[in-house]
């Protein structure tokens, strides 16, 4: 903990931290000194000149170097000559700020002035307007009138694209680089930066595509002015017509917290998201989306959505009313006396999952998890990562060991968050780095942050970290030794750095994995962590990268994958119930004879092969809850008016048990989570309540001031609730048993790999994003490439398990020789794990 | 009053002393072998401190003292700032033309005293074929064992690399430089931390004026006190001045500190072109505020401490001279007219005012202005004043503060015949 320096602002005394920077200080005691430049995110520049305040030091006798006091016994300041910008200057004990003296407005005024010579102050127009803190900040330092003569003002380009997201506004842009540093400080791609000098000073790409980052949508959010805005919402709205709904990122594990701004589309138009925003929650997102978060919306107003309850009559799907086919369903149920299959998709609110599960088990069925292709769920109940572990803050006590996981890709704000624990850019006195293990067949963005890379082979995955655990412990000398010996000295040396810290965070995802794969993986991970004794305590345990947004909360409802095929779960089934899943898609045929009901947001194969169909509310029509890959339980809160007769599923589960008599209807969400608290032992006592608590959060970036500026929000709406492990409460954990997974051998080794913008229906319908979302694609080393005379771009037929698929080849060093990345999601073969593969180069 | 050729060219006479052999020959790298066999890192640093060198660059800060300030942390780096680019200022060039090896041999004594390996040379871009030539001067170095590995048989090694900038005044402020050769673009870095802490690549290092490290080899050849006994007490040693613009004989003047304004351009340059009155001076190039050519001012002696008391800086010492015929606030726009082109753009008082202050110049000299427009071109200038990240904001406003404070009107009378002026344009 930092020693305490206190000093005077004003006239009052505020007792801040030993390093923090004036500006922090005064706002820490409610004095918010006007800055553009300066984030408390990122390393101060001092360059806009907007926070400039008189500073004055104790006078020290230079033998001495006692205090010189004056007549009245108070020690006498010694004021710096010139003005100070507060953003640079930290804190010193004793020292005086004066931030309202004449000398200092004047310095506003004139900082204001100077930006206003260039600004074109079409606020009119502008997307920033009412939410702008140049704009707050003229109106409260400015003249009002400007002596500079409009005529002479610098005419730009008003439309620069510096990619096919962001857009760029020359002439509003007041050159601070808050968006250049965040790129280059917060997440380490340099893509963007200044050109030229002086007044042509601007911001230029440096990449191919144009500011290609996952994260480019936040310097629209930190942008002072309007200069940067977002293809999706330039002169889209403005901001004082929007509503603001707090909600929850639907897409992955981590669980970001959001505002979805909402308004008609027009006068008599349908309410549709504008736009999302991040809310802050500094253990999750703090105040970052990444770019499929915020652009990924828009399949909640697709025009393609199911609106209204369909039947299958003679063939046709004949549209019907909810007390037509609920009962209806509820017959069909009853009559199959238990022979039902439960299929619910990982993208499901908790309380969806729950009333699914109850239901289900209720007609004594069963549930699956779907795609469910992803295990450890159980093993994450015992040791999972411990409650209040922030990733950002890990220190030089903890490693980090992350395995079979393209983290940037699958979860990208623990990326750059484990990025910040390895590196500590930006703006922390924290300095102490995290020791940072990348366990990988391949390269992925997180390498060049990583202490120690281990490279191993694609299928030897449990075998790399049992190696690992048995070098600490001196076990299977044998096993550690191959693997070693195998995969050069990294082993050897990981493994001594893993000794060597107090606490070890291991963060595991399935690339190359099926179910059995990824689920022994998960339980070499967590004996590795019990060995250590790393559990239960902050900054330990295992951390799932999960495929979807909520498949923790299905684990922990009790909807877990059943570790069969679809086929064989649904063989005996005479009703088959399809929550958000489609396995048809997949090319799971379901019985020919059995009735399928399906409950779902778009018209998917499944839903064409089905008897019912039900159409469900999205996640920003309804309220609900996710818990994410670190057990976080979080609500969000309905933004849109439902879309024509759709109902949430919760309700549609909930009415179909209380019609078959197994329970009474719920009458709301919270409702339902107080039977998820009442029925889940580590859900106990979480209500919506305390879901929806708050506390004060640092840095404030409320929308109360104008401080930060920038639009990030603050988080009234609620911090969530992490679930405890039984590692937490007490429970003695043992070893489990490993079975090691076959290792696959062939020429050629089809891998599937997981990518950020995948054809998946939620993100398919952001045409946005599409320029980003590749075709189906095979991503070829150059040595295999050469052997099958294949080049990028090719088409090339890819024989797995003798079905063969057309696809495109890319030709890179990045896949490991002897592996062919297939990305999932893409409208490729939907391949569940490593499998052995034939490739040919396709004749034109 | 004598002048020397001390920095310039040794005092060799017809020698080519820019040949490595005749440098050698006439007692060069004597200096830099006395170091590296002889002395201490911190003798080393104690005489140049003693002698009472101050920096050529600008600034006037000791030398010595400068080079004792480096943090306790290694790698350490030495630079030399050869990216001459205020207007008025040819000194360097002429050193590294002239006198190559005597300012390399500084570079080296600098770096063993300051036990670092490596050293830059930043030229200014258009010092190309300067740098080219340096380039084969070091690999001479090189051959002769003088650079590199094992020096005199010592442990010491050093290497030294020429780093081109691409056009930049802000890159001879020291901390723009080393962004610069970082390869970022030049914009002046925030201070504290200074260069001895955090310099090149976060590590220590000492930024020098290339005249500055010239002047080195003669303090460790000849001692301290022969230093000190040329110039003035706080401003000693041979300093060369650039004289420019009206004087019958411009050109460079390496004299001891010390000498007068009249004694420096009547005695030395022979006075004023076509015998005209002097008006005004620009002791500093572009940099300072302008001094009245009045008898006070050509009486003051040029020393670091005599300048600053008639209202000006001796700074790199680029005396510009505006004779009787020149209107001041046209010589204000040519300033200004620099700054603006200049200005790196990374603090808002700096970028924008530049371009203010030009614009308000322009309408001015065009005849264009408003009679509110001078009053108005001297509240932006204060506006500017004080504000800035770095030295240059502050040095834009100076002729433009002091031109308007001594020669109003010369300013005024513009925008009084605003109109006719403008007629004439026109017409």
């Amino acid at each position: 903990m930092a020693d305490f320096v206190k000093l005077k602002i004003d006239g009052q005394s505020v007792s801040v931290p030993e390093g923090t920077l004036i500006v922090d200080a005064a706002k820490r005691a409610g004095n918010d000194i006007p800055v553009f430049c300066y984030h408390p995110k990122m390393e101060p520049v001092g360059m806009c000149r907007m926070c400039l305040v008189e500073v004055g030091t104790p006078l020290r006798d230079r033998e001495s170097a006692e205090l010189q006091m004056d007549e009245h016994g108070d020690p006498q300041i010694q004021w710096m000559p010139k003005l100070q910008t507060a953003c640079t200057v930290p804190v010193s004990a004793g020292m005086r700020v004066r931030t309202a003296t004449e000398n200092v407005t004047l310095a506003r005024k004139d900082v204001v002035e100077f930006l206003l010579t260039s600004h074109p102050l079409d606020c009119p127009v502008c997307d920033k307007g009412g939410e702008c803190p140049l704009q707050n900040l003229t109106m409260q330092h400015g003249t009002g009138k400007s002596r500079y003569l409009f005529d002479e003002k610098m005419q730009l380009q008003k439309r620069v694209p510096l990619g096919d997201l962001i857009f760029l506004d020359r002439e509003r842009c007041i050159q601070c680089a808050r968006c250049t540093r965040f790129q280059d400080e917060l997440v380490g791609e340099s893509v963007i930066g200044f050109d030229q000098r002086g007044r042509a000073l601007q911001i230029v790409t440096f990449s191919d595509p144009g500011f290609d980052s996952h994260f480019s949508g936040n310097t629209t959010d930190i942008c002072p002015v309007g200069a940067l805005t977002t293809a999706d919402f330039r002169f889209g709205a403005r901001p004082w017509e929007m509503q603001h709904t707090p909600s929850i990122c639907p897409h992955c594990a981590v669980g970001c917290n959001t505002h979805l701004n909402t308004r008609r589309s027009s006068l008599a138009g349908e309410h549709v998201i504008k736009r999302i925003m991040p809310r802050q929650n500094e253990k999750v997102n703090e105040i970052w989306l990444c770019d499929k978060g915020r652009f990924g919306h828009h399949f909640v107003g697709s025009p393609e959505r199911l609106t209204v309850p369909l039947l299958r009559k003679d063939g046709h799907m004949i549209e019907k009313s909810w007390e037509h086919v609920l009962p209806l369903v509820a017959a069909r149920l009853a009559a199959a006396g238990g022979a039902v299959a439960g299929l619910a998709g990982e993208r499901l609110s908790n309380e969806d999952l729950f009333t699914f599960h109850t239901l289900v088990d209720g007609l004594g069925g069963g549930t699956m998890q779907w795609p469910g292709r992803m295990g450890g769920g159980d093993v994450v109940q015992h040791v999972g990562v411990a409650v209040g572990t922030d990733l950002a803050h890990l220190g030089a006590d903890t490693v980090i060991l992350v395995v079979a996981s393209d983290l940037a890709e699958e979860a990208p704000l623990w990326w750059f968050k484990v990025r910040q624990a390895a590196t500590k850019a930006g703006a922390t006195s924290d300095k102490s780095r995290a020791t940072l293990i990348v366990a990988n067949a391949r390269e992925t963005k997180l390498d060049p942050f990583a202490t120690h890379t281990v490279r191993y082979r694609y299928g030897d995955e449990v075998r790399t970290v049992l190696a690992l655990t048995h070098s600490i412990l001196g076990g299977d000398a044998g096993l550690a030794a191959s693997v070693a010996e195998q995969y050069s000295t990294r082993v050897s040396e990981a493994a001594r750095a893993i000794a060597a810290a107090d606490n070890m965070i291991i963060i595991y995802g399935s690339e190359g994995l099926d179910f059995s794969g990824s689920s022994a993986l998960a339980q070499a991970c967590a004996n590795l962590l019990i060995s250590c004794g790393n559990l239960g305590s902050l900054g330990n345990g295992l951390l799932p990268v999960w495929p979807s947004n909520n498949t923790q909360g299905a684990w922990d409802v009790g909807v877990k994958p059943a570790g069969i095929s679809v086929s064989e779960f649904t063989a005996a089934a005479e009703v088959v119930l399809l929550a958000g899943a489609d396995p048809v898609g997949d090319g799971d045929a379901l019985p020919d004879d059995a009735f399928v009901v399906v409950s779902e947001l778009f018209s998917t194969e499944s839903v064409r092969r089905a008897d019912v169909v039900l159409p469900a509310q999205a996640y920003a029509e309804r309220d609900g809850s996710f818990t994410s890959g670190d057990r976080r339980v979080q609500r969000f809160y309905p933004a849109l008016p439902p879309r024509g007769q759709t109902l949430p599923d919760w309700k549609i589960f909930t009415r179909l048990t209380a019609l078959l008599g197994l329970g009474a209807a719920a009458a709301g969400a919270g409702a339902v989570m107080q039977q998820i608290a009442a029925a889940i032992p580590h859900y106990t006592g979480i209500t919506y309540e305390r879901l929806a608590a708050v506390e004060q959060q640092w840095p404030d970036v409320g929308g109360r001031d104008s401080y930060y500026g920038g639009t990030a929000f603050e988080n009234s709406a609620g911090l969530g609730v992490q679930t405890p492990t039984l590692a937490e409460t007490g429970h003695f954990l043992q070893l489990g048993d490993v079975q090691s997974p076959p290792v696959e051998s062939g020429d050629l080794l089809a891998v599937p790999v997981t990518l950020l913008y995948d054809r998946g229906s939620t993100l398919v319908r952001s045409e946005i994003l599409h320029p980003r979302l590749p075709d189906p694609y095979v991503e070829l080393n150059v040595a295999d490439a050469q052997v099958a005379n294949v080049a990028s771009g090719d088409r090339v037929a890819l024989c797995i398990n003798g079905r063969t698929w057309e696809l495109t080849a890319r030709v890179s060093f990045r896949p490991p020789q002897g592996a062919a990345l297939l990305p999932r999601g893409l409208g490729g073969p939907p391949l569940p794990r490593i499998t052995p593969a034939s490739l040919r180069k396709m004749a034109l | 009053m004598s002048e020397f050729l001390l920095l310039r060219h040794r005092n060799q006479g017809e020698e080519d002393i820019a040949d490595l052999d005749a440098y050698i020959r006439l007692g060069g790298f004597q200096a830099f072998k006395k170091v590296v066999t002889e002395m201490s890192s911190k003798q080393v640093i104690d005489l140049v401190k003693n002698s009472g060198l101050r920096g050529r660059g600008g600034a006037g800060f000791p030398t010595g003292m400068k080079w004792s300030f480096l943090a306790d942390r290694f790698p350490r780096y030495v630079v030399a700032n050869s990216d001459e680019s205020e207007p008025g200022t040819f000194k360097d060039r002429e050193i590294l033309e002239r006198n190559p090896f005597q300012f390399l041999e500084g570079l080296m004594i600098c770096a063993y005293a300051a036990q670092a390996n490596v050293a830059y040379n930043y030229c200014r871009g258009e010092f190309w074929m300067l740098a080219q030539e340096l380039h084969g001067k070091v690999a001479q170095l090189h051959e002769r064992g003088l650079l590199g590995e094992g020096i005199f048989g010592s442990d010491f090694a050093l290497q030294i690399h020429h780093h081109l900038g691409a056009g930049a005044y802000i890159c001879g402020e020291e901390s723009a430089l080393l962004e610069s050769i970082e390869g970022k673009l030049g914009q002046p870095r925030m201070k504290p931390p200074f260069p001895a802490d955090r310099g090149l690549y976060q590590q220590p290092t000492v930024v020098n004026n290339t005249e500055t490290l010239a002047n080195v080899p003669l303090i460790i050849e000849r001692g301290a006190d022969w230093y000190r006994s040329i110039g003035v007490a706080k401003s000693c040693g041979p300093k060369i001045m650039c004289l420019s613009g009206h004087a019958k004989n411009p050109g460079n003047y390496e004299v001891p500190l010390g000498i007068t304004f009249r004694e420096l351009i009547f005695g030395l340059a022979g006075g004023i072109r076509a015998d005209r009155g002097l008006k005004a001076i620009l002791p500093s190039g572009a940099s300072a505020p302008i001094l009245p050519a009045t008898d006070a001012v050509l009486d003051t002696p040029l020393t670091y401490e005599d300048v600053p008391r008639v209202g000006s800086q001796l700074g790199s010492a680029s005396i510009i001279l505006l004779d009787e015929t020149v209107d001041v606030s046209w010589a204000a726009l040519k300033t200004t007219r620099f700054f603006k082109h200049e200005s790196c753009g990374k603090c808002t008082p700096c970028r924008e005012g530049t371009y203010w202050m030009d614009r308000l110049l322009e309408r001015i000299n065009n005849g264009r202005g408003d009679p509110a427009d001078a009053n108005l071109l001297g509240e932006v200038a204060k506006q500017i004043s004080g504000k800035c990240l770095c030295p240059l904001g502050d040095f834009s406003v100076s002729a433009v503060v002091s031109g308007l404070e001594l020669f109003r009107d010369d300013f005024v009378q513009h925008v009084r015949s605003g109109n006719q002026t403008a007629e004439k344009l026109t017409g």
